[in-house]
């Protein structure tokens, strides 16, 4: 059994909350006692039946206000699959914490409104979840309750959103008419829509194949920590802890570490009690070399024959997630995995209107603002490209006055 | 592309891992919290995993409400014996002693709230910037909002509207002097995934997890461990009755529930049948909708 982590993109008048409450409900994931507190809630649908949204609602302006504020994670799991979904607000000035829900999911679920079909806040959605090079997409058309559940309703929406998804390079994309209400073509094969003739949401999210975490089969693991006993037996004892984001690490396999350029040769390859043959992308582990190299919390261990990119230039997409906006003129902190190395913004290049796609030039980059700039740093980065690889294309901005995270970055080229 | 074929355990196991290997790089001075309970105990193993055969780069810490399981207790003490690992407590009895809290009166008193003075000023004393926690987001709804890395002030507090953005695997653990943070590294396991852990690796556990025979007492419609910690009065009556506990804290706020779960396999196929949460059986919980979230942002683990 594996692992699908998806996040929803929709507001709450799009039906999002209930959508996920009613995946909760039908596939039995709701415990009593969960009922029983939003049986007693005060908030009922118009016709007196549960308000499933409210089992997203975590906090407690979120049910005064009767909207998403921040990403709620839920666990479900079925036979087959264990499912992980990020709840994410839908409304424009809560994009951060959409950006925050996306980055670690591998498929998004974009709600439209039968009445509605594909809007301004659609726009933004898909947008970001190009951004962010997610693999897969739903387009779930809702309250087909409200449209007589008519297939040319339904048609029209997909053929619009077609020409979106061709337009910002979706990949994958599949169109499920449903009513999250009224639990059409959620868990059930919908009797109301005997026209559509694909799965329901839920036999789809079942079957949608996860493995392809990372596209890149470079071998990468930067060092977080370094183990050293330095007890009587275990004197001469130095593993290299860390995770592998991408590709496999063998025994004998001949190795560079970043940025020092320095080379060894992997001599044994640990899991806790077990010496293991091989590490690929996901797996924490713990290296050992056959030379004395110096290598610290921050370094990165490469396969020597696939170097990745190294710069203090680059060219990057960056989501602005603070409230104070952008300055050129500071210093900010980068973290890059275990990396963090001072970086200043040498140039906006453009913003992108999110709702048009339009880019234009721009002075200022404030909270929510997304758009392409050049990044300087202040240490050589070995990174590859996002669309290669997530973990070693993307990096994190820091404020140090604030210690808040301000930005998250998306290494797209190399800059001159 | 990796042919590696990851078990969702190996997944969830590999991000805790990493997860905590970022408290030791990002901190001066980290502790784990350890309560005795299994997510706790998962969290140990998951650090022997993680930095073996070196030490922990961190001590263990029990915040003690006085009022223990006998049983979880000698496992503590066992566990720390075989770990060779540094166990620092801070005693709830000791800051009622030193008048920094009340004890509560009544029927219902417990110390599950006086836990969070205690905890806060042992943080304080050691001067703690990181305090690794078993806290899980399927347990509750407030825990469901919260960051893997969630940065407390000065005192303690959680701030729900003011979060920092956690992008996919980089924890930004910058702090303030004076603030910490609380790192969750098994926010995305749930309850079964743990026994399954539990199972996988073959962990021993305090035995309150398993059937027992106990005293109880019935307290609004749950099960409560008869003992000298629950004020009990000419109502409650004493029975004896095959029970286990689901989690583990504060014996006056703990509920049983009836079972006749043995081995880990019963225990994994009756929460797979279960209708009722996790956190149902924790009396701490039913005070209001917000519970949770209120002792979130008063400092609570």
């Amino acid at each position: 059994m594996n692992i699908l982590k998806f996040f929803t993109a929709g507001s709450v008048d799009d039906g999002k909350s209930t959508l996920i409450g009613r995946l909760l409900y039908d596939t039995n994931s709701i415990l009593a006692d969960q009922l029983e507190a939003i049986q007693n809630a005060n908030r009922k649908n118009d016709d007196g039946t549960v308000d499933l949204a409210i089992l997203t609602d975590g906090l407690r302006a979120e049910r005064e206000q009767g909207i998403t504020i921040d990403v709620a994670y839920k666990y479900f799991q079925t036979d087959k699959r264990k499912f992980i979904i990020a709840d994410t607000p839908g409304h424009i000035q809560y994009t951060r914490n959409m950006v925050t829900g996306a980055s670690t999911a591998n498929l998004a679920i974009i709600l439209v409104d039968a009445r509605n079909g594909v809007v301004e806040q659609t726009i933004r959605h898909s947008y970001l979840v190009s951004l962010l090079g997610i693999k897969h997409v739903v387009v779930a058309v809702n309250k087909m309750d409200m449209v007589d559940y008519s297939e040319t309703v339904f048609e029209a929406i997909t053929q619009k959103y077609k020409a979106l998804a061709e337009e910002l390079k979706l990949q994958d994309v599949t169109y499920i008419p449903v009513s999250a209400l009224k639990g059409d073509n959620i868990v059930y094969q919908s009797e109301r829509m005997t026209w559509y003739n694909g799965e329901s949401l839920l036999y789809f999210l079942e079957q949608v194949d996860t493995d392809i975490q990372e596209q890149s089969d470079k071998a990468r693991m930067p060092v977080q920590w370094v183990i050293r006993p330095q007890t009587d037996e275990l004197h001469d004892y130095r593993g290299y802890a860390g995770r592998v984001v991408s590709g496999t690490f063998k025994v004998n396999d001949q190795i560079t570490v970043l940025p020092s350029g320095a080379s060894s040769t992997i001599s044994k390859i640990e899991f806790f009690d077990k010496e293991l043959v091989e590490a690929s992308a996901g797996q924490s582990v713990t290296i050992h070399l056959a030379s004395d190299v110096d290598i610290s919390r921050g370094d990165t261990i490469v396969n020597s024959s696939a170097l990745p990119q190294e710069s203090k230039l680059v060219e990057a997409d960056l989501c602005w997630m603070d409230t104070k906006a952008l300055d050129t003129s500071i210093t900010y902190l980068l973290q890059h995995n275990s990396k963090v190395t001072k970086c200043k913004i040498a140039e906006v290049v453009y913003k992108v209107d999110i709702n048009t796609l339009e880019k234009h030039a721009a002075d200022e980059f404030k909270l929510n603002d997304i758009g392409r700039v050049v990044l300087k740093t202040a240490d050589n980065l070995p990174f590859d490209f996002y669309n290669e690889s997530k973990a070693n294309g993307s990096a994190i901005l820091i404020d140090s006055r604030t210690n808040l995270t301000v930005g998250a970055t998306m290494f797209r080229a190399l800059a001159d | 592309m990796s042919k590696y074929n990851f078990d969702y355990l190996d997944e969830l196991e590999a991000e805790a891992i990493h997860i905590l290997r970022e408290v030791a790089g990002q901190f001066e001075k980290p502790a784990l919290l350890f309560s005795g309970g299994k997510d706790s105990i998962t969290l140990v193993r998951l650090a022997e995993k993680a930095f073996r055969p070196g030490k922990f780069p961190f001590p263990l810490v029990h915040i003690d409400t006085g009022h223990n399981f006998e049983e979880t207790i000698d496992y503590r003490d066992r566990m720390v014996a075989r770990l060779g690992e540094r166990l620092i407590v801070g005693s709830v009895q000791q800051s009622i002693d030193e008048g920094k809290v009340v004890e509560q009166k009544g029927k219902n008193a417990s110390r599950n709230a006086l836990q969070t003075v205690t905890l806060l000023d042992t943080i304080e004393k050691h001067q703690f910037d990181a305090c690794i926690g078993g806290a899980r987001r399927d347990e509750e709804k407030a825990r469901a909002k919260e960051r893997i890395f969630s940065v407390r002030d000065e005192f303690g507090q959680w701030d729900p509207k003011r979060q920092r953005p956690e992008l996919w695997n980089v924890y930004n653990g910058k702090i303030h002097k004076g603030e910490n943070v609380r790192v969750f590294p098994i926010s995305n396991w749930t309850e079964l995934d743990v026994w399954n852990y539990i199972r996988r690796e073959n962990i021993e556990l305090p035995s309150i997890y398993f059937a027992h025979d106990r005293d109880v007492i019935t307290r609004n419609g749950q099960l409560m461990a008869a003992s000298p910690y629950v004020n009990m009065d000419e109502d409650d009556v004493v029975e004896r009755k095959k029970v286990r506990f689901r989690t583990v804290g504060d014996i006056s706020c703990t509920a049983a529930i009836e079972s006749d779960a043995f081995l880990i396999d019963d225990i994994i196929s009756e929460i797979s049948q279960s209708k009722i949460s996790e956190r149902g059986a924790r009396m701490d919980d039913k005070v209001s909708e917000a519970a949770m979230e209120d002792r979130k942002k008063g400092g609570y683990f």
